[in-house]
């Protein structure tokens, strides 16, 4: 299966699946005007994800700063891998940064998902 | 001091006296920002990074930073998404103004931009609905708007820049209308961060 790689820029997250090496995670800050164009080809791949997952599936995101527009295309994101067994969604905030904790709550009460919270 | 008094006159001979006003008026008001302009996202970025800049140069406190941050950030996605233009082909797309303001207790992020007429009701009625709610309010209007099927709007927006700029802010969205024209409003918002 293809990976993707994308670094991550001042206003776009790092983001990298790659299902042989087991990695799944979106990191940095997600400002992007167009949320909903930068995140298609994620969402894409993970219904093509879906189709033949691995038996397990740890999803990490580590964002500094999210916007609005960003946020519901995350929920896009966890309602995805919802439906994919094996999900667990490891989300990391800054050690003092109790909106980035809050905002991993209440996307952990919006899914189905197990989230373990890291800070770091 | 005739120097001085002749270089004054001169001043206002020659419209200048605009800069010197214009840079009491940042003073008085504490603004340590101000743009005027046009709103990309370009530009969007170019004012983030100064006021990031602007805030470590203080060594402001992370959590208040994040905060401030983020409000800018939606904010300024709202003034590029939803801002109408006077005339176009003369003042260029999405001509605004956004400001930060700084005092010992708050930061004070403000945004000024043209809006149709016909909308004013409609974003009053918006952060009226915000206004009245508190924290636990504001998180429930959240989630129920963030779950809302459909996707994101013709303009990319999620419906959920106002409600978090009220949560993030802990303050009331205070807002104000100025005609312009019949056609145009200039829609003012002001958002209050604690620096606590």
């Amino acid at each position: 299966m293809d990976i993707i790689n994308l670094e991550g820029t001042e206003d776009t997250p790092k983001v990298l699946l790659d299902k042989a090496n087991e990695t799944f995670e979106v990191s940095g800050r997600s400002l992007p005007e167009d949320a909903a164009e930068f995140y298609q080809p994620i969402i894409e791949w993970l219904d093509a994800y879906s189709e033949n997952p691995n038996p397990s599936t740890p999803f990490m995101f580590k964002l500094e700063y999210f916007n609005t527009a960003s946020s519901k295309l995350i929920l896009d994101i966890l309602s995805k891998l919802e439906d994919i067994e094996g999900t667990s969604i490891v989300w990391y905030f800054h050690e003092d940064d109790e909106d980035m904790e809050e905002a991993g709550e209440e996307f952990s009460e919006l899914v189905e998902i197990p989230f373990e919270f890291k800070t770091y | 001091m005739n120097t001085f008094i002749h270089k004054s006159e001169e001043s206002i001979a020659l419209g200048m006296k605009y800069i010197y006003d214009l840079h009491r008026t940042m003073l008085s008001q504490s603004l340590i920002l101000v743009y005027e302009g046009e709103f990309t996202q370009e530009i969007t970025k170019s004012v983030l990074a100064m006021a990031e800049r602007n805030m470590d140069s203080f060594g402001e406190k992370g959590a208040v930073k994040r905060k401030v941050f983020n409000i800018m950030v939606e904010c300024l996605q709202n003034i590029s998404k939803h801002a109408d233009s006077y005339r176009k082909e003369i003042y260029g797309k999405n001509n605004a103004i956004f400001m930060i303001g700084k005092s010992d207790d708050v930061y004070i992020v403000t945004s000024g931009n043209p809006v149709f007429k016909d909308s004013i009701d409609d974003i009053s009625r918006r952060i009226d609905s915000i206004n009245v709610l508190d924290a636990k309010g504001l998180k429930q209007l959240y989630k129920d708007t963030i779950k809302r099927p459909g996707g994101l709007t013709e303009k990319g927006g999620a419906g959920l820049g106002l409600i978090d700029m009220a949560r993030k802010s802990g303050h009331k969205l205070k807002y104000d209308f100025e005609t312009i024209n019949d056609e145009l409003a200039f829609f003012s918002l002001k958002t209050t961060i604690a620096r606590t």
